[in-house]
C-alpha cells in the first residue's frame, strides 16, 4: 500500500518536473535594452528631424523666395520665441487657450462616450443615428463656425460648440468600434464563466474594447485641437488673449517672427499633447501582448 | 419542435448527463443542416468519456447543447450539477493577469478579494503554474495558456468539465504531459469531464470510454469501453490497439461517406 502511494507521489513529482522544464525551454527570450539606450533610439529620430525642418526653412529664406521682411528665417524667430516665453502675456494666452481645450475635449469626452456606449448597446439607435456620427466625423469643424457665432455671438460658448462637435463623435466612433471587435471568443468565454448582462459588459467587452477607444480619444484630440486654433482665430473674444487671438495680432501688425513663433507654440503643443496618447497606447498594447519585439 | 426537459430529480443521482432523442438542426425546415440525429448517450459521474469523430459530426454542437448554450430541436437534454467549458483556444483575457484570469469566475460568483486570490494560487499550482499567476498572458506559451484556462475552468466549481478539442493547437509533446496533468487532476477531483477530440490515440490515452459519432448528421456509430488500467502511456501497446480499432471503424464510416 504504502509503495502505491510513494509510487504515485514519484510520478507525480517527475511530471511536475517535467511539465517545469518544458515551460523553462519555451519560456521567451527577450533582450531587453537598457533605458539608456531605449530613450536616445527614441530622442535622436526627432532631434535630428527638427534640425532637418530648421535647415529646410533656412535654405528656403536663403532662396530669397519671398523677402525677408515678409518671411523671416528660423535665426530671426527663434530669438523673438525665446523672448516671448519670457513675458507674462504669452503665457496667460497659453493658459487661456489650454484651458479652453482641455474643457472642450472633456465635454466631448463625456457627450462622445455616452453616446457612443448607447449606439453600441441600442440597436435601434445604431441604426437611425449611427451613419449620423460618421458623417458628422467628416464634417470639417470650420464649417460650424458660422452657426455657433449664429447662435452663441462671438463668445466662448460658440468656440466650445464647435471643438465638442469636432471631437465627440471621433470619441464616440472609437468606443463603438472597440465594442464591435470585441472577439466572439472572448464573449463567449465570459458567458462561459458566469459573465452576464452589466458584468459581461464591464468585465470583457469594455475592457476588451480599450485599445480602439484611446484610439479614439486620440483622433477626437487632434479634432478639438484643430477646432480650437480655427475658432481662436475666427471669434475673438473681448478680453480673453488665447494663442489663436495673438496669432491674429501679429498678422495685423506686420509682425511675421512673432506669428512663425507662435505657429513653432501651437505645433509644439499638439505634439507634446499627442505623444502622451501614444504612449498610452503603445502601453496598453505592450500589456496585452500586441507589439512584436520580434522587429 | 419538442423540448422536454427532464426534471433533474428524475435522473439517478449516478447519472451526470443524459441525451434522450436529441436531434439538433440549424436552419429552416427546406435546407436545415442536421448536426445531430437522435443521440441517446448517459454520462455517469466522474466519468471521462471522449466524443470522437470526423468533421461535421456534431462533437462541437453535442457540447453546446450539455453546457446550455444551445436547445435541441427535437429531445431531452438533462444535466445534473453546473458545466465549466474548455475551447481550442485558450481565450484568456489580455487585459488580467493569469492570477486574475483564474480568478475571475470567483470574483463573478461574487467572492472576496483574499479568498479569490487563495483559492486561484492554489488552482494554478494545481496545473503547474504555481508563481506564474504575475504574467500576461501573451508571456505564457500555448500550452501554458491552456493550463491556466484549465484553471480557470475549475475555478467555476463545476461538477462537470467540457472540453472541445483543448490539445489541438499544441505540439505532441506539451499534448503527453497536459495528458497526464489533465488525468491527475481528473482523479484528484473526480469531475465528469466529456472531452470532444479527432485525435482517436488522444482519446485512447485519456477516457474511460470511447463514443465514437458518424458524421453529417452526427448519430451514435458505436461506444468503446477503455479498461486499460490507469496511468496509461500514449504508446502503450493496449492503447495503441484500442486506438488502431477506432481509427479502423472510424474510416470504414468515413468511406460510407463517399458512397
Amino acid at each position: 500500500m504504502t509503495t502505491e502511494v510513494h509510487t504515485e507521489g514519484l510520478e507525480e513529482q517527475k511530471l511536475a518536473e517535467e511539465i517545469a522544464g518544458l515551460d523553462a525551454l519555451e519560456a521567451h527570450l527577450e533582450s531587453h535594452p537598457t533605458r539608456a539606450r531605449q530613450i536616445w533610439s527614441m530622442t535622436w529620430p526627432k532631434l535630428a528631424a527638427i534640425v532637418l525642418a530648421l535647415g529646410v526653412w533656412q535654405a528656403v529664406v536663403w532662396s530669397g523666395w519671398k523677402d525677408d521682411y515678409v518671411l523671416p528665417g528660423p535665426d530671426r524667430v527663434l530669438p523673438v520665441l525665446w523672448d516671448l516665453l519670457a513675458t507674462g502675456d504669452f503665457w496667460k494666452a497659453v493658459s487661456i487657450t489650454m484651458r479652453r481645450a482641455m474643457t472642450g475635449y472633456l465635454v466631448a469626452l463625456m457627450i462622445g462616450s455616452v453616446i457612443g456606449l448607447a449606439v453600441a448597446r441600442i440597436r435601434l439607435l445604431r441604426s437611425a443615428v449611427g451613419s449620423l456620427i460618421t458623417g458628422l466625423q467628416t464634417m470639417p469643424s470650420i464649417a460650424w463656425f458660422p452657426l455657433a457665432i449664429l447662435l452663441f455671438g462671438l463668445t466662448e460658448r460658440a468656440i466650445m460648440f464647435v471643438v465638442v462637435l469636432g471631437a465627440a463623435p471621433s470619441i464616440a466612433n472609437g468606443l463603438i468600434g472597440g465594442v464591435d471587435h470585441v472577439p466572439p471568443l472572448m464573449v463567449r468565454a465570459g458567458r462561459m464563466i458566469g459573465a452576464k448582462g452589466i458584468g459581461l459588459y464591464r468585465h470583457v467587452i469594455l475592457p476588451a474594447a480599450l485599445p480602439t477607444y484611446v484610439g479614439g480619444l486620440k483622433q477626437g484630440w487632434a479634432f478639438a485641437w484643430r477646432s480650437l486654433m480655427a475658432g481662436e482665430l475666427l471669434v475673438i473674444v473681448a478680453n480673453r488673449p488665447s494663442i489663436g487671438d495673438q496669432l491674429q495680432l501679429a498678422r495685423e501688425f506686420s509682425r511675421p517672427q512673432v506669428m512663425l513663433a507662435l505657429m513653432i507654440v501651437i505645433l509644439v503643443i499638439g505634439i507634446v499633447v499627442d505623444t502622451v496618447f501614444g504612449r498610452a497606447d503603445v502601453t496598453i498594447r505592450r500589456r496585452w501582448g500586441l507589439i512584436d519585439h520580434a522587429t | 419542435m419538442t423540448v422536454t426537459a427532464t426534471p433533474v430529480a428524475a435522473l439517478p443521482a449516478t447519472t451526470a448527463i443524459s441525451l434522450r432523442g436529441v436531434s439538433k438542426a440549424f436552419g429552416r425546415s427546406g435546407d436545415a443542416v442536421v448536426a445531430l440525429d437522435n443521440i441517446t448517450l448517459d454520462v455517469a459521474r466522474g466519468e471521462f468519456v471522449c466524443l470522437v469523430g470526423a468533421s461535421g459530426c456534431g462533437k462541437s454542437t453535442s457540447l453546446n447543447l450539455i453546457a446550455g448554450l444551445d436547445r435541441p430541436t427535437v429531445g431531452e437534454v438533462a444535466v445534473q450539477g453546473r458545466t465549466a467549458l474548455m475551447f481550442q483556444e485558450a481565450a484568456l483575457f489580455p487585459w488580467l493577469t493569469v492570477r486574475d484570469n483564474v480568478a475571475l469566475p470567483l470574483r463573478l460568483a461574487g467572492k472576496g478579494k483574499a479568498e479569490r486570490h487563495r483559492r486561484a494560487e492554489d488552482l494554478l499550482e494545481q496545473v503547474h503554474l504555481g508563481g506564474q499567476g504575475g504574467r500576461r498572458p501573451h508571456e505564457l506559451s500555448g500550452g501554458m495558456r491552456q493550463r491556466a484556462a484549465l484553471a480557470r475552468a475549475l475555478a467555476q466549481d463545476a461538477e462537470i468539465l467540457l472540453m472541445d478539442e483543448p490539445f489541438g493547437a499544441l505540439d505532441a509533446m506539451t499534448r503527453d504531459l497536459l495528458h497526464d496533468e489533465l488525468e491527475q487532476v481528473w482523479s484528484s477531483t473526480g469531475l465528469t469531464i466529456v472531452f470532444v477530440t479527432h485525435n482517436v490515440r488522444e482519446a485512447a490515452r485519456l477516457s474511460d470510454r470511447i463514443v465514437l459519432l458518424t458524421s453529417l448528421p452526427g448519430k451514435v456509430a458505436d461506444e468503446f469501453p477503455v479498461a486499460i488500467a490507469r496511468p496509461r502511456r500514449i504508446d502503450s501497446p493496449e492503447v495503441m490497439g484500442l486506438a488502431a480499432a477506432v481509427t479502423d471503424r472510424l474510416r470504414a464510416e468515413v468511406r460510407r461517406h463517399g458512397d
